[in-house]
């Protein structure tokens, strides 16, 4: 048997490609990545009737297949490697001369294509008849209408493409007019591009020389790495052309190009393909939904609803799941720690191996609850309108306006996660933009750092404690913006990305879309985290742990341990008796955690960790925070061998803190600052590198974070003593 | 009739665009959206901060900034 038949499945965004894709695949999808990049690869498998089988490809959705983002040059990447059997080009009919534009590039291509007129049902509402065996014959290629949303017309589709497959016939490329100008420069190029034999196993003459004429870099770089001398040759011819278009008429190659594949699509238009019942200007229901939504005063306000209520259900609603995955680690360990005997295995297995899981599938549920509430704005349109509107705003800091959701839901207003956080920059299209985001919104009052604020402000500042939560709070959204500026001006300097955003049309989301939405990126987190995850919170247990005590100390222990038995059996007090014990286990925790390379680390630290004022306890605390943010106050807890602290009921730490000489308001707000703003936690870092697509981007956040917070805790403890604030 | 940058058109004004000129990735984006001469357009509304800018062209609505409408011409009509 041949290798079974594949289609690729290409289309404009928002043309319905992933209902029909879904459609078509049901469940049986795969999604990976594209090599090197961050875009995903999905495919499915498609039965027909038959029984035949066939491959499809998703594509990512483009506008067009000149190199302009990730998503072009993987998709003509493909295209051209893989050479699919069929292209699927799914178009959106009540748009129809714009999502042509594509068409008319993949016909230029010359790959065997069908035309899926999608959303046929949208068309109609609006007034618009299209003759589908017109345009087929007018684009020879077949043209089938399909609604993806029900599956109407998609048998007849998949038929369609089956037999074009079956057929084998060669690429036929379409030849366009572009004008006498740049059609003579097509020409000459062809056939220096033939004659020197020029990158000529995978493209035509003809379709590379128009690459190079629409200043496609991708192409262009391929052929200075292929052959200088004809690649020169080219630029030359190119560069002639558009100064002769430049003088004459004020124009560039691509300009021309672009009118004349725009003026094709109309002329194929005309030949009575498209009829208009009303005026095409005509406001639809979507845009009497936005003249309220997007209204300039009602818009904002409606849209600080919205999104509070996002946030709302997402932390809201996942609290009770949450609680059971807690309650079911916590069950976990509780039932290994009576079955295991006591030693290293044990003390790996819970403190390393279920916590860090538990710190894994923990977030699950707020993770599947936020991407459900994503994928509702999404899918209904609603999202593109945030870009809109809050665009202004976050251009100054050189971010995008889709940036704002992933502030939200990583704490802008506190208690949020900036694990779901990373993973929301995903709606980001522009790649500085999204970069900058992925980076700063760790910045943000995450609900893990929440407990430690509370601590040190109830403790140093009871009195404003409101306040200064609230103001803590607006420092993170400048701090947060302040650094995605910083790293737009330095290492992601360049001119923002053009902002050329479609509004699609508001529609009702599909449950059955918005499951899959929701589970296919959930199933990627845990995927991606759980592996780095658990080896990374073996290694941090095994730094708390390694290397342990002395065996002179760990005697004396013991020896105190036999001590109080002894003393305390006369009196026969078996409350006392554990009282005693455990403060003496305490005693003993707090210096296994002192002696460990984590607790030497702290130490070491202690030679610069004077100029923010932390001494190697908090020092120990805050490479524990690492791991998550809750656990520094449980391990300051430990380093003051208060035994186990429970991070929400601290009185016993708080007073410790309190009476301790080393502490004052101005320690505890420069640690406060650090906390804030210090390396995120790795679960997060992981999840910056897998999203940025790049260990290096990881790394950069732990370093750019900590030594920015430490620089801010600096100022913050010697500016403080300066003014005599530290008493 | 008046010629006039996308810029300074009023909210539900139309008009036929005659010129964009810009290339480079800027002008590459601009066009394959579908903003290319002789097409109508109509200015659908402004974001609260009067810029972005929305759009009304081939059926769809597009969203482009100020300082990109600079680029685009159009003939009132
Ligand atoms: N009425 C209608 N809606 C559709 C149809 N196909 C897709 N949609 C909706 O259009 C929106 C965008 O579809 P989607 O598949 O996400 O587009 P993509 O960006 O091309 O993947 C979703 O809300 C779909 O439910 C259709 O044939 N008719």
């Amino acid at each position: 048997m041949s290798n079974p038949i594949t289609f690729a499945l290409a289309g404009n965004p928002n043309a319905g490609k992933t209902t029909l894709f879904n459609t078509l695949t049901g469940a049986r999808q795969h999604v990976g990545n594209y090599p090197g990049v961050t875009v995903e690869k999905k495919a499915g498998a498609y039965t027909f009737p038959s029984g035949e089988e066939a491959t499809i490809i998703d594509l990512p959705g483009t506008y067009s297949l000149t190199a302009y983002s990730v998503e072009e040059v993987v998709a003509r990447d493909y295209l051209v490697q893989e050479k699919p059997d069929v292209v699927i080009n799914i178009t959106d009919a009540s748009n129809l001369e714009r999502n042509l534009y594509l068409s008319a590039q993949l016909l230029e291509l010359g790959v065997p294509m069908v035309i899926a007129l999608n959303m046929i049902d949208v068309a109609r509402d609006r007034g618009i008849s299209l003759d589908a065996h017109r345009l087929s014959a007018l684009l020879k290629v077949p043209v089938i209408p399909i609604i993806a949303r029900s599956g109407k017309g998609t048998a007849e589709l998949m038929a369609a493409a089956l037999e074009l497959a079956r057929r084998k016939s060669p690429w036929n490329p379409l030849h366009i007019s572009y004008g006498e100008d740049v059609d003579l420069a097509l020409q000459t190029m062809a056939q220096c591009i033939t004659t020197a034999g020029f990158l000529q196993d995978s493209y035509t003459p003809r379709w590379l020389a128009l690459k190079y004429l629409e200043g496609d870099s991708q192409i262009q770089e391929k052929g200075r790495r292929n052959n200088p001398a004809v690649d020169k040759e080219l630029q030359e011819i190119v560069a002639k052309v558009g100064e002769h278009l430049h003088k004459t008429m004020e124009t560039y190659p691509e300009a021309i190009i672009a009118d004349h594949r725009y003026g094709y699509i109309k002329s194929v238009l005309r030949q009575e393909v498209i009829a208009h019942k009303f005026d095409i200007d005509r406001l639809h229901a979507s845009d009497r939904i936005d003249k309220v939504l997007t209204n300039r005063f009602m818009g904002p306000l409606i849209m600080l609803a919205i999104l509070l209520g996002l946030y709302k259900f997402t932390f809201t609603y996942s609290q009770l799941p949450v609680a059971w995955f807690a309650a079911f680690f916590g069950w976990l360990s509780a039932h290994l720690s009576t079955i295991l005997p006591d030693g290293h295995l044990k003390s790996m297995l819970i403190s390393g191996v279920i916590h860090g899981m538990g710190g894994v599938l923990g977030f699950v549920p707020l993770i599947m609850f936020m991407f459900f509430g994503i994928a509702i704005l999404e899918d209904s349109g609603y999202l593109a309108r945030v870009a809109f509107m809050m665009d202004r705003v976050f251009r100054i800091f050189g971010l995008h306006g889709s940036s704002v959701m992933a502030y939200i839901v990583s704490g802008g207003i506190a208690g949020g996660c900036a694990v779901p956080g990373v993973m929301a920059a995903r709606t980001l299209r522009s790649p500085r933009e999204r970069l900058a985001t992925l980076l700063t919104v760790s910045f943000m009052n995450c609900g893990a750092k929440l407990p430690v604020l509370a601590l040190l402000t109830a403790t140093f500042f009871s009195r404003s404690q409101a306040q200064l939560m609230f103001l803590l709070t607006l420092l993170a959204w400048v701090v947060a913006l302040t650094a995605a500026k910083i790293l737009r001006l330095t290492v992601l300097r360049g001119e923002s990305t053009p902002f050329v955003m479609e509004l699609p049309p508001y529609r009702f989301p599909t449950f059955r879309g918005l499951l899959i939405h929701t589970w296919e990126r959930t199933w990627q987190y845990i995927k991606k985290a759980g592996t780095t995850i658990l080896a990374i919170s073996i290694l941090i247990w095994a730094m708390m742990t390694f290397p342990g005590l002395p065996q002179s100390e760990e005697q004396n222990f013991a020896r105190q341990r036999q001590e109080v038995t002894a003393s305390t059996a006369q009196t026969v007090d078996n409350q006392q008796l554990k009282e005693k014990l455990a403060a003496i286990d305490t005693a003993q925790a707090g210096s296994t955690l002192r002696h460990s390379l984590a607790g030497r680390i702290g130490i070491t630290m202690e030679s610069v960790s004077w100029l923010p004022g932390f001494d190697w306890r908090t020092n120990i605390a805050l490479v524990g925070g690492f791991a998550a943010k809750e656990v520094i106050v449980t391990t300051l807890g430990t380093a003051y061998s208060l035994g186990e602290t429970d991070p929400e009921n601290n009185a016993s730490l708080s007073e410790t803190l309190a009476k301790d000489p080393h502490w004052n308001p101005v320690v505890a707000l420069a640690l406060i600052v650090f906390v804030m703003f210090y390396a995120p936690c790795f679960v997060t870092v992981v999840c910056i590198s897998k999203e940025s697509g790049s260990w290096k981007w990881g790394l950069f956040s732990i370093c750019f974070n900590t030594t920015f917070a430490f620089l801010l805790a600096t100022l913050v403890y010697q500016g403080g003593r300066l003014m005599g604030f530290a008493g | 009739m008046p010629t006039v940058p996308l810029r300074q058109m009023q909210k539900d004004q139309s008009g036929t665009i005659t010129a964009v000129k810009v290339g480079g990735e800027l002008g590459r984006r601009i066009r394959d959206m579908g903003i290319v001469p002789g097409t109508r357009i109509t200015i659908m509304g402004r974001a609260p901060l009067f810029d972005p800018v929305a759009i009304r062209i081939m059926g769809g609505t597009l969203t482009l900034r100020n300082s990109e409408a600079d680029h685009i011409e159009v003939e009132i009509a």
